[in-house]
C-alpha cells in the first residue's frame, strides 16, 4: 500500500515539474506577451496542482490536506484573475503583436500573413 | 525516490533559471510582470517539492504566503502599469 503511494506521490511530482519546465520553456519560445500568459498560468497552475496533491499525499495528515487545499483552491482563484489584469494592462499599454498572431476571421484564408 | 526528488529540484530550478532569465532579458514591462508572476509559481512549487522531502507540515505555511503574494504583487504591479501607461 505504501509503495503504491509512493508511485503515485512519484508520478505526480514528476507531472508537475514537468509542466513547470514546460511552462518556463513556454516564456521564451512564444512570440509575444499575450502568447506567454498562456504559457505562464495554464501549464503553471496545473503543475502547481500536481504538485500539491503530491505533498498532500506524502504529508498524509487532515489540517495540511486542507491547507492545500486552500492552496489550490487560491490558484484557481486568483491566477485568471491576475493573468486578466496583466492582459488589459499590456493591451492597453500597446504591446507589440507579430503579424503572425493575428487572425482576420473574416478573410481568406491564402492572404493571411 | 531520492533520485526522483533530486531530478524534481533540478527539474524546478531550471525553471525557475529560465523565468529569471526571461524577466532581465524582456523587453516590455507586461512581459516582466508574466515572468516574475511564473517564477514565484515555481518556487511554489519547489517548497512543496521540499515538503515532499521533508514530510514537514510547517512548510505549508509558507505555502499559502507565496501563493497570496504572486496574487497581490501581480495585480498591483499591473494595475501600476495601467495608471502610468508604461
Amino acid at each position: 500500500m505504501s509503495q503504491i503511494l509512493d508511485v503515485v506521490i512519484g508520478v505526480l511530482l514528476v507531472a508537475g515539474v514537468f509542466l513547470n519546465v514546460v511552462a518556463a520553456i513556454g516564456l521564451h519560445r512564444l512570440p509575444d506577451v499575450f502568447c506567454r500568459m498562456h504559457a505562464a498560468t495554464k501549464p503553471a497552475t496545473l503543475g502547481l496542482l500536481c504538485v500539491v496533491g503530491a505533498a498532500a499525499l506524502a504529508i498524509g495528515e487532515a489540517s495540511a490536506a486542507a491547507k492545500l487545499l486552500l492552496v489550490a483552491a487560491l490558484q484557481f482563484a486568483t491566477n485568471p484573475v491576475g493573468g486578466h489584469m496583466v492582459g488589459r494592462a499590456a493591451w492597453r499599454a500597446g504591446s507589440p503583436t507579430p503579424p503572425a498572431t493575428r487572425v482576420d476571421g473574416q478573410g481568406a484564408p491564402e492572404t493571411a500573413s | 525516490m531520492t533520485l526522483l526528488l533530486t531530478c524534481c529540484v533540478g527539474g524546478v530550478a531550471l525553471a525557475a533559471l529560465l523565468c529569471a532569465a526571461k524577466a532581465v532579458i524582456a523587453d516590455t514591462v507586461a512581459d516582466r510582470i508574466v515572468a516574475l508572476d511564473m517564477l514565484l509559481g515555481v518556487v511554489t512549487c519547489g517548497i512543496a517539492v521540499g515538503a515532499v522531502a521533508t514530510r514537514d507540515p510547517v512548510l505549508l505555511n509558507l505555502l499559502v504566503v507565496t501563493a497570496l503574494l504572486g496574487f497581490v504583487g501581480t495585480v498591483t504591479v499591473a494595475r501600476f502599469m495601467e495608471r502610468r501607461g508604461l
